[in-house]
């Protein structure tokens, strides 16, 4: 078992990280701080998952979201998808082993990676609507965002959704708010089998290679560490007990990147396209020096005043 | 009437010291007003979220959720009103056999040797490759940019689709951007043309010497209206 986050003081603290460990800003440029604060990490043990969701009502308690009430439609994932009032959704998927020819329920709670190298605050216009924190937390400041959904294209998981209210994005904080003050995220405090657990990345890694023994000793042979190097990295990880095949857990991306598409749009093209605007307007400029205006002749007005039957001018 | 393809309505000749012909009605002149109105809105709105250094333009609009919500709904009065320029001006923009030697010449036109070049009718054919570009790139932009239209068509795509959608709709807009700038840039150096979509007329001068075939239909239609009244 790895020991749960510790209660916390009851007396106020300082928060542990804030603006000054920005180590990205979307649409701006940031000196990162000098020092790198120990990289945090959620580890989400897929194998351990009952599907409670109790995970879901502690996110949604915490973070005071108010879910519609949906309707069943013969799944249990409930709501349908991750929504605005919905940052983490078990997503349930029966799975027959043609191996084993057994049934597998594989019951994976889905919400935000926390990329090491995240697509949405790359794909991000607003200045300082996504921020990442130096241990590792990508957060969105809801203040600064301008509900443009840009995100959604750039995030490689498609995670943030866009609130038809506040018309702002939302997705997990991963309780940076909790986080800050020495607390574990809420779901993992709520987790009543330990299939997600918090501490620093390092610790997680270690944790998870310890329950990959485990699974493997019990003929999860393919059993593994979801942490894909794509995206640099994520800051919540999976124990997966086919690693080989994370697709067949509601689609989780096997080796998923920022799309090439989204790095074409925010690379070569915001640089080459304004030195294309900016050539054109210099040649236009420059011809004007060279060439000088074009202007009608006197002798041009006279053609004309001869074609249209006027007399010769004196 | 086939030689007078791009003879349009409301354009005629007015004999007198200079000469006058007029190029544009009031109608084209609004219509083509709202267009260029809108289109430097929408580059100035684009441009404030396609490059960080550029978001402060969003200041111009109120914000940036604002410019958010208001740079697709110019995009579609732009749409409807460019929409009214085509109608008016495409058959007058339909090439002809004269624009690929005038374009062959390009040189000359941009050294000022207009008598090297052939007699153009109503648009030679840099106006034409104007007209045709933005009348295609316009289509591009307003596709695209429904797609990307997230807070009433986000339902309809994919997002594989709507990041393709937002790629090609940068693209698409400099490269609109860029055609503007060259529209502009020949309207202030070709001296005399700008009166043409403020006033409405031209001097006879201006149309003898850039749109010369363009001046001949016209006195060839007036003279031919005189000789001929009951006709």
């Amino acid at each position: 078992m790895f020991p749960p986050v510790p209660n916390p003081t009851t007396q106020p603290v300082p928060p542990k990280f804030g603006d000054q460990d920005l180590i990205r800003r979307s649409a701006s440029t940031v000196t990162p701080p000098a020092q790198r604060q120990t990289e945090v990490a959620k580890l989400i043990d897929v194998s351990k998952c009952i599907g409670c969701k109790a995970c879901q009502s502690a996110c949604i308690e915490w973070n005071d979201t108010h879910p519609e009430i949906g309707i069943n439609t013969g799944v249990y994932d409930n709501p349908h998808d991750l929504t605005p009032d919905m940052f983490t959704l078990m997503r349930f998927t029966e799975w027959e082993n043609p191996e084993t020819n057994n049934l597998e329920w594989l019951i994976r709670k889905d919400g935000c990676m926390h990329c090491e190298d995240p697509g949405c605050l790359k794909a991000c216009p607003a200045p300082g609507a996504i921020v990442q924190y130096s241990n590792g937390i990508v957060d969105f400041i809801h203040e600064n965002c301008i509900g443009c959904g840009y995100c959604i294209k750039g995030c490689p998981f498609n995670i943030p959704r866009i609130s038809q209210v506040t018309h702002t994005a939302y997705k997990c904080t991963l309780c940076s708010d909790r986080i800050a003050v020495g607390q574990g995220p809420a779901c993992a405090k709520a987790c009543p089998t330990q299939a997600i657990v918090f501490g620093t990345k390092d610790e997680m890694k270690e944790h998870a290679a310890g329950r990959i023994t485990d699974l493997k000793s019990r003929g999860f042979a393919n059993a593994g560490l979801y942490d894909p190097p794509g995206v640099g990295g994520t800051h919540v990880m999976y124990v997966l007990h086919h690693a080989d095949k994370p697709e067949i857990y509601a689609g989780l991306p096997n080796n998923p990147r920022i799309s090439p598409i989204v790095e074409a749009w925010k690379g070569v093209t915001k640089y080459a396209g304004l030195a294309v605007i900016g050539f054109a307007a210099a040649a236009g400029f420059m011809h004007y020096l060279v060439a000088g205006p074009n202007r009608v002749s006197e002798e041009d007005e006279e053609a004309a005043e001869k074609l249209t039957g006027e007399e010769p001018r004196p | 009437m086939s030689t007078d393809y791009d003879v349009e309505k409301g354009d005629s000749v007015h004999p007198g010291k200079p000469v006058t012909v007029d190029r544009y009605t009031a109608g084209a002149r609004v219509n083509h007003w709202i267009t260029a109105i809108s289109l430097v809105l929408l580059a100035l709105s684009g441009l404030a979220l396609f490059h960080p250094r550029l978001f402060f333009l969003t200041g111009l609009f109120g914000g940036g959720p604002l410019t958010r919500i208001i740079h697709p709904w110019i995009g579609v009065l732009l749409f409807f009103s460019f929409f009214g320029l085509f109608l008016r001006f495409w058959k007058a923009n339909l090439w002809k056999r004269e624009d690929g030697t005038w374009l062959a010449r390009i040189r000359d036109v941009l050294t000022g040797h207009e008598e090297r070049l052939p007699e153009v009718g109503k648009y030679n054919a840099g106006q034409k490759f104007v007209f045709w570009s933005m009348s295609a790139l316009i289509i591009v932009l307003i596709t695209t940019g429904l797609i990307i239209w997230d807070q009433y068509f986000s339902v309809f795509t994919t997002i594989e689709q709507k990041r393709w959608a937002v790629l090609i709709h940068a693209i698409a807009a400099i490269c609109a951007i860029s055609v503007w700038i060259i529209h502009v840039y020949a309207a202030i150096w070709v001296r005399g043309t700008i009166r043409a979509m403020t006033r409405g007329s031209v001097t006879g001068g201006w149309a003898w010497r850039h749109h010369r075939k363009w001046l001949r239909e016209l006195v060839g239609k007036a003279s031919k209206g005189k000789s001929t009244p009951a006709e």
